[in-house]
């Protein structure tokens, strides 16, 4: 028999369907490979072999019940094995976010995204590593260790959500959740080469989700390829009634069967080619860019004039709201304690004996932003620049229908290549940041691969609710290139 | 803008951060040099734009209130560090 994991979600559900294997089968074939290959990689943080089991016997009932009426309705997910990024609440599981302060936090809820899964009938392997409350861009911020990236283990797999963009890249998993609040699933899934969505803001339920930057947080998705990731976006949209930021539209249909791009306009913005970005990454998406167009697509140069100052609005928005956000962590009601004195110095050495260097830094960021005196000049000045970046966004999407732009300066970075410098680390994200300040939904994947063989991304963006037509175009251009279908050697 | 050392200890206390006299240190220059980055959005001329919290339109949809099951009072108790008769436990306010 093939070997299970080598299949695209789509071929797996197929086989599930036929009854050409059962989804207990599957689920094995998934926890055998994460035992055979995540003590290299650390991909996972917390692995859940009876659970997903049970799971899998379920969806195995549901699936015989199914091949008796075949006409009745039928998730694609339905047997499929998953992975969720720590830093989504699934009851029976730990949720840590990739910190000491939750560890052992068993929360007693599950995230409505992971739920809809769930009621679709996928498997949950476990869950997997992230950069500590999701800041980072390389999970090197996970108080658990750092994941590998499965092309070169000697360089980080991107970040926050590098656990699952690792899982997917390596076939530990079919498709993974993943968080992007300034970048975390687009740029890993461009250093992992996988397909990675962020959804617009609104557009997937924040409930469950442990908060990081309320106003720039979305939770999206992973998989090989964007026709797999298709049937994982269409279960996690929509309106919950437990998270009042959701958008009601309902999702909207995708036809993968139309190939080609004619009639759409997509714009290449000239701010996102800066010096001092790897070359054969500019040579990716400008290759990429052609594809687009001998598909039928219209290519226009596009001015973002703005887009410099993404980076130091985000670097104060984020931590600001972060600051507010982790004020809740204080050895109270969940996780380890510290401190033998008064409640204060409860409050002062659990904090700052259990949050890493880094979100303590943002933490820190984020209470000057807001403190007396600095309001206006930091936080308040960077809410107005916010405006102008999204105003650049509405005016280029009244000239064109899809942006098309580099995830990432450079392909995978070294374990460790940061050292101890915050900014070098921060201006990696110069290129996904906007679309969170926006709020508009991207896509990332993968369109050819450097000297040393490590993945190159390109980025798509569509205004609000365009997720249809970025998953069309990326499925489009996969229809007629191979590069998505390369896997790492493991 | 270089932050004092008295600056970060403070920033440190309203954050309810204890740090070390080496994180100090460190966090002061981090903090001065990512502050000195963020210094550049002071050039922008924005005495004519309305500040962004949100991208959402402000028509956030109602839902009902009403009663709807919810975890166990012990089940979120089990998750604390100390409980005392169904209540969290904390050190004294003032020692």
């Amino acid at each position: 028999m093939t070997d299970l994991t080598t299949l695209s979600l789509l071929e797996a559900s197929r086989g599930l369907r036929s009854g050409a294997f059962s989804s207990v089968e599957l689920t094995r074939a998934s926890l055998d490979r994460i035992q055979r290959l995540d003590a290299a990689l650390f991909a996972f943080v917390f692995v859940s072999p009876e659970g997903a089991l049970q799971q899998a016997r379920l969806a195995d009932q549901v699936l015989a019940r199914w091949r008796k009426q075949p006409a009745s309705p039928l998730s694609p997910l339905s047997g499929i094995p998953v992975a969720v990024k720590d830093v989504l609440c699934v009851q029976g599981m730990p949720a840590a976010a990739g910190s000491r302060i939750l560890e052992g936090f068993f929360p007693p809820y599950t995230a409505t995204s992971v739920q809809r899964l769930i009621d679709a009938g996928t498997v949950i392997l476990g869950k997997t590593n992230t950069d500590e409350f999701a800041m980072g861009s390389s999970t090197e911020n996970s108080s658990y260790g750092v994941t590998h990236n499965p092309w070169d283990l000697s360089r980080v797999p991107g970040g926050s959500s590098g656990g699952s963009a690792a899982a997917v890249a390596s076939g530990l998993c079919f498709a993974a959740l993943g968080s992007d609040t300034g970048g975390s699933i687009r740029q890993p899934a461009a250093f992992c080469g996988v397909t990675g969505l962020k959804t617009s803001y609104g557009r997937v339920s924040r409930y469950g989700l442990i908060a990081y930057g309320s106003s720039l947080d979305t939770v999206g998705g992973f998989a090989r390829s964007a026709a797999d990731l298709l049937p994982i976006y269409q279960t996690i949209a929509g309106h919950d009634p437990l998270d009042s930021t959701t958008l009601t539209a309902p999702a909207a249909e995708v036809d993968l069967q139309r190939g080609d791009l004619r009639g759409l306009r997509i714009g290449v913005p000239r701010e996102y080619f800066i010096d001092g970005m790897q070359a054969s990454v500019e040579r990716g998406v400008r290759q990429a860019v052609e594809v687009f167009h001998s598909l039928g697509a219209s290519i226009h140069d596009l001015h973002l004039p703005h887009t410099d100052l993404a980076l130091p609005v985000y670097y104060l928005i984020a931590p600001a709201e972060a600051s507010a956000n982790l004020a809740r962590y204080d050895g109270v009601r969940v996780g380890p304690r510290r401190g033998k004195g008064d409640l204060l110095d409860q409050y002062l050495e659990t904090r700052g004996a259990l949050f890493g260097p880094e979100v303590k830094r943002r933490i820190m960021l984020g209470t000057y932003a807001l403190s007396a005196g600095y309001y206006d000049a930091y936080y308040g000045q960077a809410q107005k620049v916010r405006t102008l970046i999204k105003q650049d966004f509405d005016d280029a999407f009244r000239q064109v229908d899809l942006i098309a732009c580099p995830v990432t300066p450079t392909t995978a970075f070294g374990i460790g290549q940061h050292g101890d410098d915050p900014l070098s680390m921060y201006l990696e994200d110069v290129f996904t940041l906007p679309a969170n300040l926006a709020g508009v939904p991207g896509i990332a994947f993968p369109v050819g691969y450097d000297d040393a063989g490590l993945p190159i991304g390109v980025q798509l963006m569509a205004p609000s609710l365009g997720e249809a037509a970025l998953i069309h175009a990326a499925h489009a251009y996969q229809s007629v290139t191979a590069w998505h279908k390369e896997r790492p050697t493991l | 803008m270089a932050l004092t050392i008295e600056e970060v200890r403070h920033i440190a206390r309203l954050a309810r951060l204890s740090l070390t006299a080496d994180e100090e240190a460190r966090y002061q220059v981090q903090l001065s040099a990512i502050l000195d980055y963020a210094a550049r959005l002071r050039a922008v001329d924005t005495s004519a734009i309305p500040p962004t919290a949100s991208v959402l339109p402000l028509d956030a949809p109602l839902r009902p209130d009403e009663a709807r099951p919810s975890a166990a009072g012990a089940q979120i108790l089990a998750q604390a560090p100390e409980v005392t008769d169904g209540m969290f436990r904390i050190p004294p306010v003032f020692p």
